[in-house]
């Protein structure tokens, strides 16, 4: 492109950031050539709201501390309990991840709950040996299609008859709790359908959450993760830099290797402790990839693909979106679909850990959990914001609280208090950041 | 600041031209008429009051609605604009009045929203990155901070440089700005002003809807005024005066004897 004649230099723009935002909008690895420039530019983000995962990690290590303190021989702290504690939070972890696509579009999936327990209760009572005896991948595929299927029509509903996210979904939430009894109670099984037998496809539904990985290979697998992962993230950060692309400085990266080393280090030696009290039971319980799987998933196509890229755009100014020649409809629909799929994982989880599916299954209050994680993770409930990652983090913070409230004795009803309370915090600072970011914003249309 | 373009001859074939242009929404007479040449290399402001029917016009220029009778003339040949994605096509950009920015999103996906380049199913972001920071350059657009700040950091007028810069990306011919310097500040609608200077020194056609008649007759080469759903003058913006395109606003002809309308 031809440089145009420098007539009036004076005149040029000037893309700094305007000065009533000054420097909290722009994120510090942007600007920052050095770790100094680095720190200052986060911490000056920080102190103006804007303040990305660090809240949540800070109430992960004030639950750790707390309840380490607190839990009767410090059990809070032991691998075994830690190992339970990720266990019983990987359903509202990728709950949460699921929640986050309608989230960042700006809507809410109520059903999330009972789509997903249909799907797990379909997917049980197909492995059952004395009646349908479907091996158990065909099964796990017939559940998510249900719950593809179910996503799909609620997100037809809302995008097509433009019906708010919130009635059709709390619609799909009775329909799907009505769905679930009915499938619960085909067969022989009273309406409680079992994982538990020899057969081996009720052993690899029960495994899911209670087989591990051997030790050996869960340090070689979380090896490869970890030198994979570094290396891409150095390779990217390397070929901006040789092409004359702004890239964060080297040493930030390095740190972040190095913290994702040292996350999956202690994971690792954790979960290769021997937890029993009798006999061995060590490794990486097989649902720990299968959460990460997810994430990686879900990041990727959130944060790479132009799928993901559209739903930002919709969730950020829907207006802009369609000018640009984005499908609306087929984006929203689809993404109700990814989630109702994955709500359909996230209760096979659940399923696995319970060793079944029972009429007990807590579908609306998983629901508020999901979006809770969601939230206190970071995701925002505008709209625009918000990543698979969050659900991890928010999921992990719902799972501390109650995990350790339970050590202590303390019934749900107090755990239910504390979640409610951490959503309250984690909204508030959500709404504290937008208004914070809202100076020289157009009016969302 | 002169254009670099010569102002086209009258025997030259404008860029875009409409001829007898109807447009009405049932009973309403939104267009009547409309005969309007957009030259490349110059600035064409549209003015009128409100109602005159300079949305309407833009928006059948842009694809957004189609003429109800007349004829659209792109380089000569007729064409059928039958929505946004057409007007892309032949080289037409709108830069609306809201921008239709999304605030979350930065710079550079900003501008190729819609428009991603992939390699593979992936996102190709350094590729995306350089052409935005060309684009953004040869505007003379710099950039400070980093193209990949989020959109919600800039200033008015900031964002109606990108607004402008995600529509000259795409190899267009000619931009449609609606109210470019409305909400601006002194020093923004300056940096405004000098951008649409500098497409036409681009040979581009520009063409801006305007109230504001200090910005038209700062920036533009030819004046076209509506009143009442009809183009009641277009001609060269030197010879006009103020009070004569005021008196074609509100009345749809001039007392004064400098300007000859050319009436349609």
């Amino acid at each position: 492109m031809a440089e145009p004649k420098r007539a009036d230099p004076a005149a040029a723009v000037d893309l700094t950031a305007a000065p009533e935002v000054a420097e909290k909008e722009v994120p510090p690895a942007l600007i920052a050539q050095s770790l100094g420039e680095y720190v200052r530019a986060w911490s000056s983000r920080i102190r103006s709201g804007e303040s990305g995962v660090l809240p949540v990690i800070a109430a992960m290590v004030a639950i750790l501390v707390v309840f380490t303190i607190w839990s009767p021989n410090h059990v809070f702290l032991s691998p075994v309990n830690l190992v339970n504690l990720f266990q019983q939070s990987a359903v509202v972890m990728v709950l949460a991840m699921g929640e986050g696509f309608a989230l960042v579009l700006g809507e809410i999936d109520l059903s999330v709950g009972f789509v997903g327990a249909c799907g797990a209760a379909i997917t049980v009572q197909l492995v059952q040996p004395v009646t349908t005896r479907w091996p158990w991948w065909a099964a796990i595929i017939a559940g998510l299609a249900f719950c593809a299927v179910f996503g799909a029509i609620q997100g037809t509903l809302i995008t097509r008859l433009r019906l708010p996210s919130f009635i059709v979904t709390l619609g799909g939430y009775l329909i799907a709790n009505g769905l679930f009894l009915i499938i619960l109670n085909f067969g022989p099984f009273s309406g409680f359908p079992l994982l538990a037998g020899s057969d081996a496809n009720l052993q690899a539904i029960y495994n899911i959450m209670a087989g591990n990985i051997d030790p050996t290979l869960s340090w070689i697998l979380a090896a490869v993760v970890v030198v994979g992962l570094g290396g891409f993230m150095w390779w990217a950060d390397h070929r901006r830099r040789t092409s004359g692309l702004v890239a964060p400085p080297p040493s930030l990266t390095y740190i972040k290797i190095g913290v994702i080393a040292a996350v999956a280090v202690v994971v690792v030696a954790i979960c290769n402790t021997n937890r029993a009290s009798i006999g061995v039971l060590a490794g990486v319980p097989f649902v720990i990839p299968i959460v990460l799987v997810v994430l990686a998933a879900w990041t990727i196509l959130l944060e790479r693909t132009r799928y993901g890229r559209y739903v930002y755009a919709i969730g950020g100014n829907p207006e802009a979106a369609r000018r640009a020649g984005i499908n609306l409809p087929i984006v929203r629909t689809v993404a109700f679909m990814l989630c109702s799929v994955t709500a359909g994982i996230a209760m096979l989880l659940y399923a696995s850990l319970l060793g079944g599916m029972s009429n007990n299954v807590q579908g609306g209050q998983y629901v508020l959990y999901a979006v809770a994680a969601a939230v206190i993770g970071g995701t925002s409930l505008m709209g625009g914001r918000g990543k698979a990652l969050h659900g991890i983090l928010g999921g992990l913070v719902i799972g501390g609280i109650n995990n350790g409230m339970n050590l202590q004795g303390l019934r749900f009803e107090y755990q239910y208090i504390v979640t409610g309370l951490v959503l309250l915090a984690a909204v508030t600072i959500d709404a504290l950041s937008r208004r914070g970011s809202s100076s020289g914003s157009v009016t969302r249309v | 600041m002169t254009a670099a373009v010569a102002p086209t001859s009258a025997t030259a074939e404008p860029l875009l031209r409409l001829e007898d242009v109807d447009k009405h929404f049932g009973p309403v007479q939104a267009l009547y008429h409309v005969n309007l040449d957009i030259p490349s290399g110059q600035v064409t402001a549209l003015v009128g009051d409100n109602g005159a029917g300079k949305t309407v016009l833009t928006k059948t220029v842009s694809g957004i609605y189609q003429p109800d009778a007349g004829q659209v003339f792109w380089e000569g040949h007729p064409v059928h604009v039958r929505n946004a994605r057409d007007a892309s096509r032949l080289g037409i950009e709108t830069v609306y009045q809201d921008l239709a920015l999304a605030d979350n999103l930065d710079i550079v996906q900003n501008m190729f929203l819609g428009r991603e380049r992939v390699r593979g199913i992936l996102l190709d972001e350094d590729n995306m990155e350089r052409a935005a920071a060309e684009t953004l350059a040869s505007l003379r657009v710099t950039t400070v901070r980093s193209i990949r700040q989020p959109v919600a950091s800039l200033s008015g007028g900031q964002r109606q440089s990108v607004a402008v810069a995600k529509a000259v990306m795409w190899n267009s011919k000619l931009v449609i700005m609606d109210e470019p310097t409305a909400a601006l500040g002194v020093v923004q609608t300056r940096q405004v002003l000098d951008l649409i200077k500098r497409l036409r020194d681009r040979g581009l056609a520009v063409m801006v809807i305007s109230h504001n008649l200090n910005d038209v007759f700062e920036v533009a080469d030819r004046i076209a005024v509506m009143y009442l759903g009809r183009l009641v003058v277009q001609q060269d913006a030197t010879k006009f005066d103020r009070q004569s395109v005021v008196e074609y606003m509100t009345t749809g002809g001039s007392s004064r004897s400098g300007g000859r309308a050319k009436e349609s």
